[in-house]
């Protein structure tokens, strides 16, 4: 028989059952800031380790046996909607898709600095990334007449759409921007976030601004000035999206429009 | 009393609900958008693989046109849409995808010439044509005759999400991040908002409107294996339900998705197979052409599923410490492929099953996906039941999925509601109708009522711990209420349920504080949550028949005869354990195409008596007008246009079908 019909099995792609079994301890940060008496301080929760055991699991694992109050957020579980950065062992990242096998039996979780905390894990992303969509503008800028539906859309060199999409993949975790030296310091700073939605814009044609209009948005310390190259930020990237090169390309580009 | 005012409010804040409130903004009115979570974190996100829009761009397209995808859609429903609404779906998606298009959505497009694919596990050599080149590309997908699904690589959702939740930041949309709405504020005749929760510092507010959407997606979280996001817990559905008067349609209508990741119920997408991926067995045998010769694995979600159950239920099952599964072999796309087409499936197998699909298969299994029921409406999207009440996209039964709803027929049905139904909200709202005229004694007592429910729960003294009460109804519905049913599994899960509705009266917190208390979230939801799946798991065993998704052991064929119906469950007394259940015919004689075989899956069925009388009509009508036109055709059929809002009506222009200057 043909191999589409029938083909071996590949090697397992399960580990195998027999892996010892390791008790884990999270310290996690807990603080609640609507609370007058509340001191942020580590609370220590132990779980015995599970196959495929994910941070998301853990916590919930915590929350539903040993202290219901714990505070997080987890929307999509999958590692696309962005909901769950956190601080794991000091570096920010996914919780969800953060598998504990790779983990040291102690884990400490903080929530995402820069951002407002609600509780526990839990930081207010949603209302920075508003503020930040808002001061960048990052949406499509069509200056003229609106797009007639009933006719051929426009069309797009194949390669263009998929470079585009490369740059849309940001899902606003702010893994980048609890990563940056600038952000510590600039309370405006745009971000890695900011600055790749920037690029985003800039290589689509049906965005007409001109790069002096993008100048007037990120061309200061707020924007692309701002940024030391450290580089936390492409470091971190769940996404791997290309930061470190577009914040070159985009200082590079920003500059000959401020002369 | 905190009372916010708005024309339009809107709950859900997923691609429905951003396009609804979108649609009523560029109408001049204000519009307040509710969400869990930042909207871009909604579970529209989640859509991988792509929307269904008979664009007919790609050269595996050709051909295609509204008419092919209304058909497709009514099969692949088993007859329980409604067709004036898949009519008027499908002339809007295509419409939609241009307008995302505009919108900076980075649509993945045709290149001309020569590119190699694999069709049926062979490489095909196909060429696009240059007239395509740069236009929006189409991939397969099950229970199409055309390739259809518009797509951004593997990430669409995430990309139409982005796109127009930007376009709600351009208009000026507020959003109100972290709140949760707890019960529509009503009359019952007229509903006037609703009574909202801040999940940050756990206030209520009254939110005043003349028109309310309910747009917060389906229900998957009542099942223990779920594709869903957490957040999908059916809360709007129990919104509606607890207005006493609101039915919601057809819940028993759920669809298992085939490629559920194992064991962790991740969904990686249709695309795979539509791509050219393979399913396969324990022995490496590739088992769905032996069931379905002609789709193979690119029936129907419905068919498929059933047959991967059918044949583990044979012990074809490959076998690991958490169960047994069956393989999505994607290898045969290619390492090139799969990094930049599948990159989110990748991603995915890499990181939750430490496996490298262009290599390893990937180990799947069904799992709970869809919600083709929700909240009743008419084909504007309003409820007869509560004037001034909307619902659309999945939380919503207009009723375009019937009994089982086509991959990418989701994604498109958030945005093509999004446009159809926030145009009708407009009219409403400039409508006498439109304005209200409320009493601020009804929002104080509205809000008591809420406050109320929550002091109990923060102050009460109930033993029943809500993690527990979720965990036993999730067990109960992926248990009893999966893909083969049987009216003793059914009763049994309803039994339970009830049990369960009554232990949550009795809910005890361990957390008291009010604010961001999870547990408090938690107790509060599942007493809905339980409500919404017993109308699942009720509607279900009543339905004795098999259709789409439902599908009774005991009764395996469809009953034309007997079930060409919609369910409609109502809760209209409070204290109740079950849902009331009525049903609403479904009127053969105006049906454009009467049912039938749908291509795949089972072929025996019961006719309903007017069918052949129907058909008769139909073939007849088909024949007389021969040659003027499909448009004439189909108008002659059933008319719709004048279903649509004005700016949506019209022909859509295609490479082979160009609309006049």
């Amino acid at each position: 028989m043909s191999s589409v019909t029938d083909s071996a099995p590949p090697a397992a792609a399960i580990p195998p059952a027999d892996a010892p079994k390791r008790m884990l301890h999270f310290h996690v940060l807990r603080h609640d800031p609507q609370d007058p008496v509340s001191i942020p301080h580590f609370e220590v929760f132990e779980l015995e380790e599970a196959p495929g055991m994910t941070l998301f699991i853990a916590l919930n694992e915590i929350r539903e046996q040993l202290d219901p109050s714990l505070a997080f957020d987890f929307v999509c579980r999958a590692g696309i909607c962005g909901s769950c950065g956190m601080v794991v062992n000091g570096r920010p990242g996914l919780a969800c898709r953060t598998l504990t096998q790779d983990l040291p039996a102690e884990i400490s979780l903080a929530p995402l600095p820069a951002f407002e905390l609600i509780a526990d894990l839990s930081v207010n992303t949603g209302k920075w990334m508003r503020g930040m969509s808002e001061r960048l503008e990052t949406w499509v800028h069509s200056l003229g007449q609106e797009a007639d539906l009933s006719r051929l859309e426009e069309r797009m060199d194949p390669e263009l759409a998929d470079r585009i999409y490369e740059l849309d993949r940001c899902i606003e975790c702010g893994c980048c921007v609890a990563a940056c030296g600038t952000a510590r310091m600039r309370e405006d700073f745009v971000g890695a976030v900011g600055l790749n939605k920037i690029a985003r814009f800039a290589l689509d044609p049906r965005d007409q601004r001109t790069d002096q209009d993008f100048y007037e948005l990120v061309g200061n310390d707020d924007g692309v000035f701002g940024c030391m190259t450290l580089l936390g930020c492409h470091d971190v990237c769940p996404k791997q999206l290309p930061l470190q090169t577009q914040i070159a390309f985009l200082r590079r580009k920003m500059v000959k429009a401020g002369l | 009393m905190r009372v916010v005012y708005t024309d339009v409010l809107v709950i859900g804040g997923g691609l429905a609900g951003l396009r609804v409130a979108i649609g009523a903004r560029r109408r001049g009115h204000d519009a307040i958008v509710l969400s869990l979570v930042p909207p871009k974190r909604s579970h529209s996100a989640a859509a991988q693989g792509g929307m269904q829009a008979s664009l007919a761009n790609v050269t595996k397209g050709q051909g295609d046109n509204e008419d092919v995808h209304f058909e497709d859609t009514v099969k692949g429903s088993d007859w329980g849409a409604d067709q004036q609404v898949v009519r008027m779906f499908v002339n809007t998606a295509p419409k939609a995808v241009r307008e995302l298009a505009a919108w900076g959505v980075p649509w993945s497009r045709v290149r001309q010439g020569d590119r190699q694919v694999i069709i049926n596990g062979e490489k095909v050599t196909i060429t696009e044509r240059d007239a395509a080149h740069g236009l929006v590309a189409q991939r397969d997908f099950g229970g199409t005759r055309k390739w259809r699904t518009c797509y951004v690589s593997d990430g669409t959702g995430h990309a139409m999400l982005f796109a127009v939740g930007d376009r709600a930041i351009a208009e000026g949309i507020p959003v109100h991040e972290r709140t949760e709405a707890l019960a529509l504020i009503h009359d019952g005749k007229r509903c006037y908002g609703a009574i909202v929760r801040d999940l940050i510092t756990g206030e209520i507010t009254a939110y005043v409107a003349r028109a309310t959407a309910i747009a917060t997606g389906g229900a998957g979280r009542v099942y223990r294996v779920t594709t869903n996001a957490v957040i999908c817990e059916g809360i709007g559905a129990a919104l509606a339900l607890e207005t006493g008067i609101v039915p919601l349609g057809n819940m028993e209508a759920v669809q298992f998705h085939p490629t559920g990741i194992f064991p962790a119920g991740i969904l990686v997408t249709e695309g795979c197979r539509g791509d050219g991926g393979l399913l396969r067995d324990a022995s490496g045998h590739r088992f769905m052409p032996d069931y379905e010769p002609e789709k193979k694995e690119l029936a129907s979600r419905d068919v498929v599923s059933r047959r991967m159950e059918e044949h583990i239920r044979k012990g074809n099952a490959a076998k690991s410490r958490f169960g047994e599964h069956l393989w999505l072999d994607i290898t045969l796309l290619g390492r090139k492929h799969i990094e930049h087409n599948l990159r989110e499936v990748k991603e995915i197998c890499q990181y939750f099953l430490g496996v490298d699909p262009a290599d390893q298969w990937i180990p799947v299994r069904p799992a709970q996906h869809y919600t083709m029921g929700g909240v009743r409406t008419d084909h504007t999207g309003q409820t007869p039941a509560l004037r001034g009440l909307f619902a659309a996209g999945e939380a919503a039964c207009w009723d375009m999925h019937g009994f089982n709803r086509l991959g990418g027929n989701s994604v498109a049905e958030t945005v093509v509601a999004g446009m159809i139904v926030g145009e009708f909200i407009a009219d409403f709202v400039e409508s006498p109708e439109g304005e209200i005229d409320i009493p601020t004694a009804v929002l104080r007592e509205a809000l008591a009522a809420e406050r109320g429910k929550l002091d109990v729960l923060l102050k009460g003294s109930g033993s029943e711990q809500a993690d527990t009460l979720k965990a036993e109804m999730q067990q109960t519905m992926t248990d009893n209420v999966g893909i083969f049913r049987t009216g003793a599994d059914l009763q049994r899960a309803v039994d339970k349920l009830q049990e369960l509705l009554v232990r949550s009266r009795n809910i005890g917190l361990r957390s008291r504080r009010d604010g961001p208390n999870p547990e408090l979230v938690t107790a509060y939801r599942v007493q809905k949550m339980i409500k919404v799946a017993l109308c699942v798991a009720q509607g279900a065993l009543t339905r004795t028949e098999s259709r789409g998704a439902h599908f009774r052991e005991d009764f395996p064929r469809r009953n034309d005869a007997e079930w060409l119906r919609r369910t409609l469950a109502t809760w209209s007394d409070p204290r109740a354990t079950l849902p009331t259940l009525n049903y609403e015919a479904l009127d053969v004689g105006r049906m454009e195409l009467p049912p039938g075989w749908r291509g795949y899956g089972n072929k025996d069925y019961v006719d309903h008596p007017d069918t052949p009388q129907r058909a008769a009509e139909v073939a007849k009508l088909r024949e007389t007008l021969g040659d003027a036109g499909r448009h004439s055709v189909q108008a002659a059929l059933m008319p719709y246009e004048h279903l649509l809002p004005a700016g949506l009506r019209g022909r859509n222009e295609r490479i082979d079908e160009k609309l006049p200057p």
